[in-house]
């Protein structure tokens, strides 16, 4: 089902020039309201009136999350702070987080990108939706939420956490929809199955899945085990949060890209060249109608690969491949996006601990782990259990409380986590995806 | 009158204990008195050995976390009641026991506890004052 027949369907040539229309002026916007792109523009010899085809798009600069993270918190905001409505924030530690702002209309611009992903996933205002994406500085919930309520849909704001709630709600208010992190709705499947509850026979019809990797081999998993269509979304905070791609029910192969709203370019990720439409690479976005927070190439480093193949749903949007990893180290633990350089200035933060510390991620049935090794100095060790404990229980803490990421610590003997050539191999990831 | 105790960080994990008795046995320590603390994932092993700063200085050199700690050597009468007479004069006045294990010796018709007191001072001037021997550290060592 098509949400917005009129964009979503548009001959490819209209939609190229409304694209080039779209970026032309907001080359322009950023260019005199914010400072950054203008020195950035500058520095890179260009001027928003160079841009005469969207091929002039590739001269522009790139946006990268240090930008963002160099602008905290509102430096990039293009609008002045009474037209922002509405804020939002990627995990991290204050600085090291990333802070986007929407203006009304950007909401409503988001609202239906979100309406147009429900639609594609063939819900319509007679379905129940179980919205169990995080409330809060996370874009999934409110982002689910608002898309819902725009497409007439009944919303159940469930949230994430208190599984065996979310269970009994499923029973008794018959959702036909459920949002949430793949993870969660086996986590969901296999507690159901533990209460005694038939999981097969609930009324759940269909689930829009995103905001962490997962498989095709988790996509059966989920469909045989809740009996549902699982299908694929894809969004992050910066560009605008979950719904800048979607799956459709009628393809299931690749999400089309917004791309009324988003110019999307695949680039090597070393060279930052951009490559032909079917190679993999670096998946790089470009924000067209973004009032309060736009964003020229900014790189993702989500690895993808875009296919421009006409998709039997009459969209005539590219389609992207789900994403197959990150070209930086960022690692996302139960859809919470952390860098071990995060962990790190945490524990550096524990008086007598050590840099010697490795992370193990694993997926233990259907949810990640975070394991967090420590080598026990001299500094910190104790002769007796309750300190250590304590020691553990603080660096748990004080991971939870500022990375949001639910670690189990594990302290380890001197010298054990292996170093090759010198250096520490910080990051074991176990998944197998 | 304190005793001194080293303590040593292990992993639970099978030859690990194996690993501290090696080097130990290697340098000619003697063990006096052990005791081993767990939890499911780690291990602390607390020792009285004969040489605490050369075991406290080969075990370093072998890699292992090693602290020294002061505890408490103190006779008790080995009959029944015996522990509880020390216990009680101690609960009286507030002295926590973190901790306590049995020497393997005896000391004439006594049994030797060691203990781990906070504070450790008090606790010997209150268990002297009623009587009790504390042993000091080079009795203890060479028993």
């Amino acid at each position: 089902m098509i949400y917005n027949e009129e964009f979503e369907a548009l001959p490819r040539e209209a939609l190229e020039a409304l694209q080039l229309k779209r970026l032309q002026h907001v080359a322009q916007r950023v260019y005199h309201t914010v400072g950054f792109y203008r020195k950035s523009f500058d520095q890179a010899g260009v001027n928003p009136d160079d841009i005469r085809t969207l091929d002039d798009l590739k001269n522009l600069p790139f946006t990268t999350r240090e930008d963002l993270r160099d602008n905290y918190p509102f430096g990039l905001f293009a609008v002045p702070m009474s037209s922002v409505v509405r804020m939002h924030a990627s995990s991290g530690t204050t600085g090291q987080s990333t802070v986007v702002g929407y203006t009304k209309r950007d909401i409503e611009t988001w609202s239906e990108l979100m309406a147009r992903c429900f639609a594609a996933a063939g819900v319509t205002r007679n379905d129940i939706v179980h919205n169990a994406y995080g409330y809060g500085l996370f874009t999934g919930g409110l982002g689910a939420h608002y898309g819902a309520e725009k497409l007439g849909a009944s919303v159940i704001p469930m949230s994430g956490g208190n599984t065996k709630r979310q269970i009994v709600i499923l029973q008794d208010f018959g959702p036909t929809a459920i949002c949430c992190t793949p993870s969660y709705a086996l986590t969901l499947a296999e507690a159901g199955a533990e209460m005694g509850v038939d999981m097969r026979s609930l009324k759940l019809r269909v689930g829009i899945l995103g905001a962490e990797p997962w498989s095709e081999k988790m996509r059966l998993e989920i469909e045989n085990k809740l009996n549902i269509m699982a299908l694929n979304i894809y969004g992050l905070s910066e560009v605008i949060g979950p719904g800048v791609s979607m799956e459709c029910a009628e393809g299931r192969e690749g999400m089309h890209i917004f791309e009324d709203h988003f110019i999307v370019e695949t680039i090597d990720p070393d060279s930052g060249d951009v490559l032909p439409p079917g190679e993999q690479g670096e998946l790089v976005f470009t924000t067209i109608t973004k009032e309060a927070f736009p964003l020229i190439r900014y790189r993702t480093r989500d690895i993808s690969r875009i296919s421009t193949a006409p998709c039997r749903c009459g969209r005539t949007f590219v389609r992207m491949e789900r994403v197959s990893g990150r070209s930086d180290d960022m690692l996302i633990i139960r859809g919470v996006n952390v860098f071990p350089s995060q962990i790190e200035s945490v524990l550096m933060g524990i008086e007598g601990l050590e840099p010697h510390y490795q992370l193990i991620v694993d997926r233990v049935e259907t949810l990640d782990t975070l394991e967090v090794r420590v080598e026990v100095s001299e500094s910190i060790f104790s002769d007796e259990i309750k300190a250590l404990q304590s020691l553990e229980k603080r660096i748990s803490k004080d991971l939870k409380d500022y990375l949001g990421v639910t670690a189990q610590v594990k302290l380890v003997e001197p010298k054990t986590i292996q170093r090759f050539e010198g250096k520490a191999q910080r990051v074991i990831d176990k998944r197998q995806i | 009158m304190k005793v001194e105790q080293i303590s040593i960080f292990m992993e639970n994990r099978p030859g690990a204990l194996e690993q501290v008795t090696g080097v130990l046995s290697k340098a000619n320590i003697n063990i006096r008195a052990l005791s081993l603390a767990d939890t499911s994932d780690f291990g602390i092993l607390r020792l009285i050995v004969n040489d605490a700063a050369t075991a406290k200085k080969v075990l370093q050199e072998g890699g292992f976390t090693v602290k020294r700690t002061d505890v408490v050597a103190v006779e008790v009468p080995d009959r029944p009641g015996g522990l509880h007479s020390i216990l009680t004069v101690l609960a009286r006045h507030a002295i926590n026991v973190e901790y306590m294990y049995a020497f393997i010796e005896r000391s004439g018709e006594n049994a030797i506890i060691i203990f781990r007191f906070t504070p450790t001072d008090e606790a010997i001037d209150i268990l002297v004052k009623n009587g009790f021997s504390v042993l000091p550290g080079e009795k203890v060592y060479s028993l």
